[in-house]
């Protein structure tokens, strides 16, 4: 009926388009006019080119029968099948076709003229929405999960069929034009994928951490993360001190040794190359480039007129500028990416059944640790689980919590007055001879802050034993703790440092005033003697053996340096000692000990995480504070943290063990970066309190000669820019304005930034829950109907257990039929290849039915090729599923 | 390695590169890597499709796999017979399916058929358990590991039917933050 009716309208459709023929060549004006209106100009032209192709070939004696009868065959049979499948779709080309009934479509199709080279528009665009369906496998074909015979074949196939109708199709003309986008799309995304690759390439030291990652676990890896990211950071102020303060003053400034802030002076010439003198940064590596008081305060220097002073300051306060912004902005991104680890409440222990196994792990002792980390992470959650399923022991734990933290607190407290009563003692020491004090009465501070820093964080950690967290919490809370420890430690160094500043600027008023006091002398000697009163030489006294002051900008910036060139070598010799010779000692004498050495008592070191990344981040403001008396510190920090990357990975590999519980740490080191950024702004406070506070020492470092260190922007303002600017200023120049204006911004700044990341961590949370309950509801209401409607739910289930039972029963049968084809495979190759297939065939089976409901998971886009109706020798379609349900009828 | 190009032919390499994640370079590696695992078996001159298999035993000794604890249900899972004897299309199909560019679809129902031991498609509480011990290497309790199977199945199992369907895997897996990082082998 549905074919007869179909036979109709071809018919119809035939005869109203034989006429549109017969009147082509009269309306040839007419209808370019049309065609414009219908929008599709080239069809015409791109056929007849396609048309006198086909004609050359044939003059060419080339096979054009075979050619167009295989052609007559395909479309034929595509015919067929279109009759069979898509009637609808047909018919309604057909309207379409009819509708439009345009002059394009001269070139009719039709069955009885069968040798004409002419198809109906609407078969046209069917055939290229094949032609493009067949394109769009061929892109696809990779994300199939077909056998891989299978899809060469369909790829064959799908090629053959796209080159046999894509130059009879629109393409024509636009066909080179075509395949230079296609190999243009292709390129780009090889460049894409290969900048990716460089991208990452370019990231240091990923294949180190990944390596330690593999071994210790993330926690561990989390500290090489951070490092690595403050060397980045430490590289930009690297590159912000020397190219921009250091670099123009080696270059343009005066030289060494020409005034008397860059020359030794007298009395230390002769000890100024001595080791021991130069180890204590003084001699001259104290009148080098490294140090504050080297710089001149010339306005402008060299060719360039460079703003030495300007630049100093600006960079200076930059530093702290640019380390704010990052650590904030890293922050924010953290904050966003995904809570700290909590979010796997869902799946846990699927999660870790399905892909806690790393399949790139190809080496024995890293699967030898996976495994065990694998067994020690499902413990935990099995101990987290049955911890959820009971929790009678809560107030025995809540109790030993809030003892464990009285208990430090009582120790902060007690090292807090330690530290207190030995800085005042120290103070009183101070005011007595020096030499009358013992070493031991000289030292005591360090004495007591480095014992304070070595027994302490062991101790906090033995109480924290007590608490019983998840290791990943007890690290946050012993991170937090050693924290307020090394706070004291700080507030002490910077006491005494202030303390000795505040002496060095008595001194210093004492020196400037000698000084003014011997010039005036000077000039008054220079009248007496040659009866001159003005145009007085300035007195001619080598630079070395210039009066000067203590120059405490010098002084405090070689203390940073001191102490961080003391950090280093305390850290590094840790290590070796501590970690590198306990390893010696226990692999090595542990043939000839009474116990045993690697089980027992001392064993080898754990990688203290804790108290590395409290050492980088209070390293980093011993940086952030020192850069500005020392510019050459940054450098210093930045070979520390190079070597110390490379060392740490090679000591943490050869000496030390994984932790008893390797965990996981938080996905976002944001805790990390809260020290971090504490640590900034404890630091920024005393640098920015001596740069608006202190004067600037007379006769050295840039700002020499000035009241305070910032006039050198009112000067700037006043002489370089243009008086209506200096106007503008002047009203707004009050430089407590200026900086408490900088500081509101900065804070609102992360007020802001603060606020949004607390809008999206809120609004994550509220989807999480949306998730939550939506999967419970699901799962309830899948419940519910399991209960309620029992008969419905067996109906249901019968449905897909029918097709589903069967395949092991397939499987079973067909292991025998394998064997044979096995056997022959061995035996002789000629008789493989048919068994072969045939297994291929029945594998097909199996294949196609185990992701039963993937056509449903699936996007549809992909798919649509698969079952594509006008396919002529591909798979029909829903294969896998036909014959997945198909094979059990007969079984049964 | 001198005659690099008569291993395969140019259509034959264009048509490995369309069906898999691979570039001409190292599908001809990879083929090195297949010769390499019995250069007595396979021939260098892949041009008219020998049917040449080589067998499990062999092809988990590789690098790559010797320290996967599935190894044995990886290459099950991707040959033809399902008893581990690959031939050098599926031997790339494996790799290809595990290669970094592979989409999690397609990842997903081949994790699905590697867990899925007893071929029954459905992951039921009996492969759980044979999953959790290869992963572990047995070292946990009966008792823990009831627990974890059970928790598993009770997480990831939408229609209540104590075992995980392939909807319910992927609905899972998809989901997963380290599924596609981990599941990937590099050769």
């Amino acid at each position: 009926m549905c074919v007869l009716q179909l036979g109709w309208k071809w018919m119809q459709n035939l005869i109203v388009e034989v006429m549109w023929t017969q009147k082509e060549e009269q309306k040839a004006g007419i209808n370019q006019n049309l065609r414009r209106e219908e929008g599709k100009p080239n069809q015409q032209t791109v056929w007849r080119r396609a048309k006198k192709r086909r004609m050359n070939r044939r003059a060419r004696g080339e096979a054009g029968g075979r050619s167009k009868k295989m052609r007559m065959r395909v479309r034929k049979n595509r015919r067929e099948e279109e009759r069979k499948l898509s009637i609808p779709g047909r018919e309604q080309q057909r309207k379409t076709s009819q509708r439009r009934r345009s002059p394009s479509s001269c070139s009719s199709s039709s069955d009885n003229n069968s040798d004409d080279e002419s198809m109906s528009e609407g078969e046209m665009a069917r055939l290229k929405e094949e032609v493009e369906e067949k394109k769009k496998l061929i892109a696809t074909l990779r994300n199939k999960p077909w056998r891989m015979k299978r899809r060469l074949k369909c790829l064959k196939e799908a090629q053959e069929f796209v080159e046999k109708f894509e130059g009879a199709l629109g393409k024509g003309k636009g066909r080179r034009l075509y395949a230079f986008k296609v190999m243009m799309t292709k390129k780009l995304i090889k460049f894409n994928r290969d900048f990716e690759n460089f991208k990452t390439a370019c990231i240091p030291w990923e294949s180190r951490i990944k390596e330690v990652e593999s071994h210790f676990g993330s926690s561990v890896a989390s500290y090489f993360i951070f490092l690595r990211w403050m060397y980045g950071l430490n590289l930009v102020l690297f590159g912000f001190m020397f190219g921009l303060v250091v670099i123009p003053e080696l270059l343009m400034g005066i030289p060494y040794g020409s005034i008397p802030r860059k020359t030794v002076p007298r009395e230390e010439q002769d000890s100024a190359m001595d080791f021991s003198v130069l180890f204590e940064f003084g001699g001259y590596c104290k009148y080098s480039i490294l140090f504050y008081g080297f710089y001149n305060n010339q306005r402008t220097i060299g060719f360039l007129q460079f703003r030495l002073p300007l630049s100093y300051l600006l960079v200076g306060v930059g530093i702290f500028g640019y380390s704010l912004m990052v650590v904030i902005r890293t922050m924010a991104r953290n904050a966003n990416e995904g809570g700290d680890g909590g979010d796997e409440g869902n799946f846990t222990f699927c999660w870790k059944l399905f892909t806690s196994w790393d399949y790139l792990i190809g080496n024995p002792e890293t699967a030898d640790n996976k495994f065990a980390s694998t067994t020690t992470s499902f413990k935990e959650s099995i101990v987290d689980e049955q911890e959820n399923l009971k929790d009678e022991n809560i107030h025995l734990r809540r109790f030993l919590r809030l003892l464990a933290n009285v208990l430090i607190l009582c120790c902060l407290a007690g090292s807090g007055y330690l530290i207190y009563a030995v800085v005042k003692r120290s103070q009183d020491f101070a005011k007595r001879d020096r030499n009358e004090l013992t070493w031991l009465q000289k030292n005591e501070v360090e004495i007591v802050m480095s014992l304070l820093g070595l027994v302490c964080p062991p101790l906090f950690e033995a109480i924290a034993e007590l608490e019983d967290y998840h290791p990943r919490i007890a690290l946050k809370w012993q991170l937090g703790r050693i924290f307020a420890l090394f706070l004291g430690n700080l507030y002490t160094f910077l006491f005494a440092l202030f303390d000795e500043v505040n002496g060095k600027l008595e001194n210093e008023k004492q020196i400037k005033n000698q000084t003014v006091w011997a010039l005036k002398e000077y000039y008054a000697n220079y009248t007496l003697q040659y009866n001159i009163t003005e145009n007085i030489p300035p007195p001619n006294i080598a630079p070395a053996d210039v009066i000067r002051g203590p120059c405490w900008e010098t002084e405090v910036g070689i203390e940073f340096v001191k102490l961080t060139v003391s950090d280093i070598q305390v850290t590094y010799l840790t290590i070796l000692i501590g970690d590198f010779l306990r390893a010696l000692i226990v692999r090595f004498l542990n043939y000839c000990w009474c116990w045993d050495l690697e089980a027992g008592f001392p064993s080898y070191a754990e990688f203290d995480i804790s108290g590395n990344v409290l050492g980088l981040i209070f390293n980093q403001g011993m940086i952030w504070m020192g850069a500005f008396y020392a510019p050459g510190l940054v450098g210093i920090n930045v070979l520390r943290l190079l070597s110390s990357m490379y060392y740490q990975c090679w000591a943490v590999m050869a000496c030390n063990v994984p932790h008893e519980r390797v965990f996981k740490a938080s996905r976002s080191n944001n805790f990390y970066m809260g020290l971090l950024l504490l640590v900034l702004f404890l630091s920024l406070m005393p640098v920015i309190y001596s740069i608006m506070t202190l004067p600037p020492s007379f006769d050295c470092g840039p700002f020499s000669g000035k009241d305070k260190m910032y006039d050198v922007i009112t000067e700037t303002i006043d002489k370089d820019l243009p008086p209506f600017m200096a106007d503008i200023f002047s009203y707004a120049s009050n430089p407590g304005l200026i900086i408490s204006v900088v500081l509101l911004m900065v804070w609102l700044a992360i007020y802001y930034l603060n606020a949004v990341s607390k809008a999206y961590q809120n609004s994550n949370l509220e989807l999480k829950r949306k998730m939550q309950m939506q999967r419970d509801e699901e799962k309830n209401r899948r419940n519910n109907k399991d209960s309620t409607n029992q008969v419905m739910k067996d109906l249901e289930d019968l449905l897909p257990n029918k097709s589903l039972i069967p395949p092991p029963s397939v499987e079973e049968t067909e292991k025998p039929a394998e064997q044979p084809s096995k056997s022959s495979k061995v035996t002789g190759k000629p008789g493989a290849a048919a068994s072969g297939k045939g297994v291929h065939v029945q594998k097909d089976v199996s294949l196609a039915a185990a992701n039963p409901r993937a056509p449903v998971t699936r996007a549809p886009g992909p798919r649509q090729p698969g079952p594509l109706p006008g396919n002529p020798r591909g798979p029909p379609p829903g294969q896998g599923m036909g014959r997945g349900r198909g094979g059990p009828p007969p079984r049964r | 390695m001198g005659n690099k190009q008569t291993i395969f032919t140019d259509e034959q390499l264009d048509a490995y590169q369309d069906c898999t994640f691979f570039t001409r370079k190292e599908i001809l590696r990879l083929h090195g890597r297949y010769h390499e695992l019995a250069p007595h078996l396979v021939p260098m001159d892949y041009t008219n499709d020998p049917d040449v298999k080589v067998p499990l035993a062999l092809i988990v000794n590789m690098p790559e796999l010797k320290e996967n604890p599935f190894r044995n249900r990886i290459v099950e899972s991707f040959s033809e017979d399902g008893q581990g004897n690959l031939s050098f299309n599926d031997f790339v199909d494996m790799f290809s399916v595990l290669s970094e560019m592979a989409p999690r679809e397609l990842k997903a129902i081949y994790a699905f058929k590697i867990y899925d031991f007893n071929v029954d498609n459905y992951i039921c509480k009996e492969d759980l358990e044979k999953t959790l011990n290869k992963l572990t290497k047995e070292e946990l309790t009966p008792e823990e590991v009831n627990l974890v199977c059970e928790k598993a199945i009770e997480e990831a199992d939408l229609d209540g039917d104590n075992k995980l369907s392939f909807a319910d895997f992927e609905n899972m897996i998809s989901r997963a933050p380290d599924f596609l990082s981990t599941f990937h082998i590099r050769i």
